[in-house]
């Protein structure tokens, strides 16, 4: 294996906007809220940055191409600035061409910021997916919305374990109902309150076996990130975070048309997860993780990542869910800050609103949800369908 | 010898009892019919009904060898693209191919046999496939709304295995405006019920079979099945009487359990007599439009050889009730739906996309690498199986015509569906390949991981704005085994 980037960078500051459905703000607001809390935090002034790179998925819909909606907006003087974009992963892209960039020592601080203005669409969900795919898979693809997808991978992992869709369903809202709680102790969160279990079981089918409470929000948000070279890092601030394993898998196209990948786990984190631990040492993951923000765009993938990230025995997340192995008193809380499910999921930011959670929680800053002397913390973040996934896992620490 | 070397059909699973549309409409017009027709579903129309039935005429047959197409409707998609161009690639059929449209009479479909058994004859084609099918509207509390039923026929025409020889064919030709639909008109417009019934059908179609009998030298008496279509049942039996046919002679006219399917109604009904035949067999088949066609057929032994298809008698068995008259309303586009900004987004249908894609949209061609055996769709010039990875070393592989089963699947209620929830899911066909596709005529309650499944042929999307009707297939657990 390549010799990876483990502290070679560290993050020197970090900003995150409240999600939510923001009627009153413009994407150009909540770059300009991420940004400002992150230099602050950093300690930093606009020159002092040499690069910067952008994330924002459904430009179409939002800021419109190119990097000018961060350089525009921030009036940043005429510096190197790239727009990124890989789906739901777009947030961690980001971060990675910036902390890549350190690393390879063309710079030395480097800005990432990821937003994303959902509640401008004019309907709930995410943009219409034909609109979306392309000129040549439009003509194929069914019309799929991203609940349907994933409701797909539930109703093949209830199938390969054996659970009713009531067991199914059930171990599913425990997790939901899980970041629930978590959320109504972060006031940056969209949706903040307890949701019950037997509430979340009676919901609203959105997309069979998924109800209402199995999807994440929809939201808008920013979240932006500082970095700098490790060896300067201690000259911006005493605790800054450094970054110990930075990967990322995209599917070969298998899982779509290749029928050996069985639709009950995901390849790509599989893959991710792997080369991070490889990248950062970690030999047993399930003792030596403190934390985790996963990508819990609907329950059934964080049912599903406790497994692929070696958490929980293949088939057997279920009996970590029952003993409150995630949940934030347990032995590795998942969504300490809510996830996805009570922030939503502004695409371009969702990757660094993890890492924002992952950073103050390192840095004893994360208030009613603080885990206790955290060592590493693992952010999973992940864009496409089952089937096609491009799939982020990042580890830091102190 | 030239006749009907196979046959096929077509009826969709949808049911319309007609107490439903008495139920919605009789306070505007009492009266109603007995029995069910037959409904399009919502993403069904004459050509894919027509590819339909041409796939279960083409069972076990080598498609290479056919040399012609002809497909007949009053309900075209297209003023212009030819249809038969569409359903011969969807069949995937040479391209060196004579295709053609017959339309604007409800004999277009007759014409067109005629057209391929002379066409046969004259040695121009060796073997050639006639599609008729047909969707036709009729307006809300009309008579037409009641008779109307939807279906389509398939026949292939050639002169080896051939199990209906055909005998002879008489024709005669009428301006005689009972129906009529100009240019650009959605519905049916009519004239009295009165004028024709009696001076149309019940004097046409016996002219047209007395004048065939003449011509053959026969008596009604020769003749085992007497095919002939008429909408009205009373005089479709009164028509039987007049000929002197017995009624166990006269072809069942289907008007309780299909309805009139227009251009496709005499095939269909040839196709549900042949079903029955036996070696030896006269059958005459008629139709009715503007004037008639009547041809017929001698019964040979090698009937028993294409028995095995799913014709009329068993499309008619596998059906699904629909008990909404404004869901039937909402499948023909006529009440306004209210589809949300999701439901209107259509991107534009790049036609140069669909051009260089057309094996794979339209035929469903996938391909099958050289070097591993892997099937994949779509086509793929580096192969998909990572312990292969073989570059350029493919072959055209035909997915339309393998059975599958469901992988897995859902039902999204947040996806725009004209017939919510949309059921989509992951396909893993019989010998290998693996896609995503819809799922056309099932609940969601009857799915489960492993229902065997088959593919259908359907509209993808209309978008209206643009005039384009978007084609693709779809799984089905219909009839699939």
């Amino acid at each position: 294996m390549s010799e990876g980037i483990k502290d070679k960078v560290a993050i020197i500051g970090m900003g995150c906007t409240k999600f939510g459905e923001l009627w009153d703000k413009s994407a150009e607001d909540l770059i300009i809220e991420a940004y400002k809390e992150a230099i602050e935090d950093a300690g930093i002034e606009k020159k002092d940055i040499d690069a910067a790179w952008f994330g924002s998925c459904f430009e179409e819909v939002s800021v419109g191409k190119g990097a000018f909606p961060l350089s525009v907006t921030l009036k940043l003087p005429f510096i190197p600035v790239t727009r990124v974009e890989n789906f739901c992963a777009t947030g961690s892209e980001a971060l990675r061409g910036a902390a890549y960039a350190v690393a390879s020592g063309a710079y030395d601080i480097c800005l990432a910021l990821g937003v994303e203005k959902l509640k401008d669409i004019g309907y709930g969900g995410l943009p219409d997916f034909s609109l979306l795919m392309g000129t040549k898979a439009r003509l194929t693809f069914p019309n799929m919305t991203a609940p349907g997808m994933f409701a797909i991978l539930a109703t093949k992992y209830f199938a390969q374990h054996d659970l009713s869709p009531e067991e199914g369903k059930r171990v599913l809202a425990q997790i939901s109902s899980k970041s629930h709680h978590n959320g109504t102790l972060n006031p940056k969160a969209h949706l903040r309150r307890e949701v019950p279990v037997e509430t979340i079981m009676k919901a609203p089918i959105i997309a069979w076996p998924l109800g209402l409470y199995d999807c994440c929000g929809v939201s808008d948000g920013a979240a932006a990130a500082i970095v700098t070279r490790a060896d300067m890092a201690k000259s911006f601030r005493p605790d800054p975070v450094y970054i110990k394993a930075m990967q990322i898998s995209a599917s070969s196209g298998e899982e779509i048309m290749y029928t050996d990948y069985d639709y009950a786990h995901i390849e790509s984190t599989c893959r991710a997860g792997r080369s991070a631990y490889q990248e950062a040492g970690i030999t047993e993951p399930r003792r030596e993780l403190s934390m985790m923000e996963t990508h819990d765009c609907f329950s059934i993938s964080e049912l599903t990542e406790y497994e692929d990230l070696q958490i929980s025995p293949r088939g057997r997340a279920k009996e970590d869910v029952d003993a409150g192995f995630f949940n934030l008193d347990g032995q590795i809380p998942d969504q300490p800050d809510g996830g996805l499910k009570c922030f939503g999921h502004p695409i371009g930011a969702s990757g660094l609103r993890m890492m924002y959670e992952m950073y103050k929680q390192l840095q004893g800053k994360a208030g009613p949800r603080q885990i206790k002397n955290p060592k590493f913390g693992l952010t999973h973040n992940m864009g496409g369908m089952p089937g096609e996934l491009v799939t982020s896992v990042f580890i830091v620490g102190h | 010898m030239i006749g009907i070397t196979s046959y096929g059909a077509y009826i969709p699973w949808v049911r319309m009892n007609r107490k439903v549309i008495s139920a919605a409409m009789g306070w505007f017009n009492p009266a109603g019919l007995p029995g069910e027709k037959a409904v399009a579903n919502y993403d069904e129309d004459s050509v894919t009904m027509a590819v339909a039935a041409a796939v279960d005429c083409l069972h076990n047959f080598e498609r290479d060898k056919i040399d012609g197409l002809y497909f007949a409707s009053s309900t075209s998609p297209y003023m212009e693209r030819e249809d038969a161009g569409i359903i011969a690639t969807a069949l995937d059929l040479r391209s060196d191919l004579r295709a053609a449209d017959f339309s604007n009479s409800t004999k277009a479909g007759t014409s067109a046999l005629v057209s391929a058994c002379d066409t046969v004859k004259a040695g121009s084609a060796e073997n050639l496939l006639v599609c008729a099918s047909d969707c036709r509207l009729g307006k809300a509390g009309g008579a037409q709304e009641q008779v109307y039923g939807d279906g389509a026929a398939s026949l292939l025409i050639g002169t080896s295995d051939v199990v209906a020889s055909l005998e002879a064919s008489y024709s005669v030709s009428y301006d005689f405006i009972g129906h009529w639909r100009a240019a650009g008109d959605e519905f049916d417009r009519t004239w009295e019920d009165r004028f024709i019934r009696d001076e149309g059908y019940s004097r046409i179609v016996p002219e047209v079979i007395s004048g065939l009998l003449r011509k053959c030298g026969l008596n009604i008496g020769d003749i085992s099945k007497v095919v002939y279509v008429c909408p009205y049942a009373r005089v479709h039996a009164a028509i039987g009487k007049k000929l002197g046919a017995e009624p166990e002679r006269i072809q069942d006219n289907m008007l309780a359990s299909v309805g009139d399917t227009g251009v496709a109604y005499p095939l269909m009904m040839l196709v549900a007599a042949l079903e029955e035949a036996k070696p030896g067999d006269r059958i005459l088949v008629a139709s009715f439009g503007n004037g008639s066609d009547a041809l017929l057929f001698r019964v040979t032994d090698d009937i028993d050889k294409a028995r095995d298809r799913r014709g009329i008698k068993r499309y008619l068995a596998s059906k699904q009730e629909l008990n909404s008259y404004e869901r039937y309303l909402s499948f023909r586009n006529m009440i306004p739906l209210e589809k949300g900004i999701r439901g209107e987004e259509i991107a534009f249908t790049q036609l140069s996309t669909l051009w260089r894609e057309r094996k794979s949209v339209l035929a469903l061609c996938g391909c099958k690498c050289k070097r591993c055996g892997t099937p994949q769709f779509p086509y793929q010039r580096v192969c998909v199986n990572p312990d292969c990875g073989a570059i350029d070393e493919m072959e055209y592989y035909r997915f339309s015509d393998k059975k599958g089963r469901l992988f897995s699947y859902t039902g999204d209620n947040l996806a725009f569906s004209p017939s919510p929830p949309a059921i989509y899911g992951i396909i893993d066909f019989d010998g290998g390949g693996r896609y995503w596709f819809d799922l056309a005529d099932c609940t969601l309650d009857s799915l489960k991981v492993g229902t065997p499944v088959e593919m259908t042929f359907r509209r993808k999307y209309l978008d209206k704005a643009r005039g384009i009707s978007g084609y693709f297939w779809k799984a089905t657990s219909r009839l699939a085994e």
